[in-house]
């Protein structure tokens, strides 16, 4: 009983229109990068990514780069990783790049356009997230990139050792998998705010809150934070002093892939209860 | 194909926004052809159109057009066009690239969209202006490329929301036409029109609304005959029609009546349609008054509407 079951449950799956969905999704995804990506609302987008490269760019510029101070620039690449980008720059980027895919359309009254396309909502939903995580990750990642290599750039050959015979590439892919879950994480949950909420900034407030009170929390409860599963992936852990213990978070040792994966379960469980949302999603453009 | 999936049903349905009503216990089953909503602001046209193609949910009820419903979306919007109200479209597009970016999105081939677009183009006549971007278009225009985004795939069924707003006369006539067209190759074309007397033309079908109530439905001429309570008039072209009407006065379901214009004929109205055209098929067969033509002259939308839900938009 149970394998004809799951025999009946295969072939509903297998007979799914699998690739025109895939098509949709595609051409979804090409409109959403073009309108996220290309218009001048995006300049804050760009700004939170960029800023920390202008600032490392000057320094680069008119600073000297002794080879000892290496190690204390190596720290601050660390901390602008993990104050600024994941706390400040991905959160607020990715708040005003997902909660635009659903509710921006809604208060530009042209969400119907898509749910009035022969796609499927979920696949609508996926596409765009899939959409806000590219422009995410094209933008906080290439800014991640550069800043790296504003780093090391000054110091010439004793950077390029660092980087190239070093622990250098591989921070680099630590932070970049960082910034890549960040976005994913974020995205999700601002996404899911959205469609639930009229303006998800005030929530997306109360999520900066708890994100920075989850450390005095409960085991359980530090599971439902983005940020405290990133920290574990760090490659140096910098001490907050000061303000700055406010963005720290402090959470129970765990295995890095195990953070990863716990990260994506919750961002799967989140995009899930997103599909169930949108499924029941109306248009009343009056009451934005 | 069986009865019910050439058909719009509603059973039953509702729709309560909060507290408010939207719509109430509407049952409808609408075959092919023009059918035409008819009601004041706010009775419930829009989100008659929304809930037949899932913009809402129906609070109770159970809403098929042609046998699908819009959770099924892959199948449901090649059928479906709908042009909506809404005036508003994704931003720094040519009007030809919001067409293929919705004609992509059924799955097609660039080329077969690119294609459909121009037919589109072609068809609502928007010419040269769809190489522009929609900002810069007049309110007729959007309501063009609007028109042509819903007709771009060939539909099955096209639900229009106010299609004549903004058009000038011409367009109208053109848009009419292109309705007219549509319905002749068999499609639903499901209207909300204030616009009464020209949509009444090419109406095969009536649907009366006020305050989400449906009060009357179906054929034009068979609503009007339904509504025994209100006398009917009729347009009767005659040589003499002065003595035509002293005849019928004769009789007492002659309530009213007044010469034409011209003097070639006379509007009579009857309170009993039935024994009205039985004494004209007297007077007629007499061979004293040579009747030329005879008409109903309000069994058309605009005055049903006015009879039954009245000018003010309030149900009599």
């Amino acid at each position: 009983m149970m394998t004809e079951r799951m025999a009946a449950f295969s072939k509903s799956v297998l007979g799914q229109p699998w690739g025109l969905w895939w098509l949709q999704a595609r051409r979804l995804v090409r409109i959403e990068l073009r309108r996220n990506l290309f218009s001048w609302k995006a300049w804050w987008i760009y700004f939170l990514a960029f800023a920390p490269t202008a600032i490392l760019l000057i320094h680069m510029l008119f600073e000297t780069h002794p080879a000892f101070a290496l190690g204390s620039d190596t720290n601050i690449l660390a901390g602008i990783v993990q104050f600024y980008y994941i706390r400040l720059g991905v959160f607020f980027g990715c708040l005003s790049i997902f909660s635009r895919l659903i509710r921006g359309e809604m208060i530009e009254r042209s969400l119907h356009f898509y749910l009035l396309a022969p796609v499927r909502r979920e696949v609508l939903l996926l596409a765009k997230f899939a959409a806000g995580s590219i422009s995410a990750l094209l933008l906080f990642g290439s800014a991640m990139i550069a800043d790296f290599a504003l780093v090391y750039t000054g110091f010439g050959a004793a950077g390029q050792e660092y980087v190239f015979n070093g622990p250098g590439l591989s921070q680099l892919g630590a932070y970049l998998a960082i910034v890549a879950l960040a976005c994913l994480g974020y995205g999700a949950v601002f996404l899911l705010l959205s469609m639930i909420l009229r303006n998800p900034t005030p929530a997306a407030m109360i999520v900066l809150g708890w994100e920075a009170l989850n450390p005095v929390m409960p085991s359980l409860l530090q599971k439902l934070s983005v940020a405290s599963y990133l920290r574990h992936l760090m490659p140096i852990t910098v001490p907050g002093d000061g303000i700055f213990s406010l963005l720290t978070i402090q959470t129970e040792p765990v295995a890095a892939w195990e953070a990863a994966m716990g990260l994506l379960a919750l961002i799967a469980v989140v995009l899930a209860y997103s599909c169930f949302r949108i499924r029941r999603l109306e248009i009343r453009y009056t009451t934005e | 194909m069986t009865a019910m999936n050439d058909r719009i049903v509603f059973e039953n349905v509702s729709k309560f926004y909060g507290e408010v009503l939207g719509v109430n216990r509407v049952s409808l089953n609408i075959p092919p052809g023009v059918t035409t909503l008819v009601g004041p602001n706010g009775s419930g046209k829009t989100t008659l159109m929304n809930l037949m193609t899932g913009l809402v949910q129906p609070s109770s009820g159970h809403v098929s057009v042609l046998g699908l419903t819009p959770a099924d979306a892959d199948r449901f919007f090649r059928q479906v066009g709908y042009c909506t109200q809404f005036d508003s479209f994704p931003r720094r597009l040519t009007g030809r690239e919001f067409l293929l970016d919705s004609l992509l999105l059924h799955g097609m081939s660039e080329g077969d969209a690119f294609r459909l677009a121009e037919e589109a183009i072609e068809r609502v006549r928007l010419g040269d202006a769809g190489w522009r971007r929609i900002e810069s278009y007049s309110k007729g225009m959007r309501q063009k490329i609007r028109l042509a985004q819903a007709i771009a795939h060939h539909p099955r069924v096209l639900v229009l929301d106010e299609p004549l707003n903004g058009l000038d006369p011409m367009a109208r006539a053109e848009s009419l036409a292109l309705f007219q067209e549509l319905s002749g190759l068999g499609m639903h074309l499901v209207i909300s029109s204030h616009i009464l007397d020209e949509v009444d033309r090419i109406s095969d079908q009536v649907v009366l609304i006020t305050g989400g109530y449906i009060v009357a439905e179906g054929d034009i001429h068979q609503v009007r005959r339904e509504v025994r309570d209100k006398p009917m008039q009729v347009l009767i072209r005659c040589d003499q029609p002065e003595l035509l009407a002293s005849r019928m006065f004769t009789s007492n379901h002659c309530v009213e009546a007044r010469l034409h214009a011209d003097g070639k004929g006379v509007f009579l109205r009857t309170a009993d349609i039935d024994e009205f055209y039985r004494l004209l098929n007297q007077i007629a067969v007499e061979g004293l008054i040579a009747i030329d033509a005879v008409a109903p002259a309000d069994d058309d939308t605009l005055a049903i509407y006015q009879y039954l839900i009245g000018s003010d938009g309030s149900a009599s």
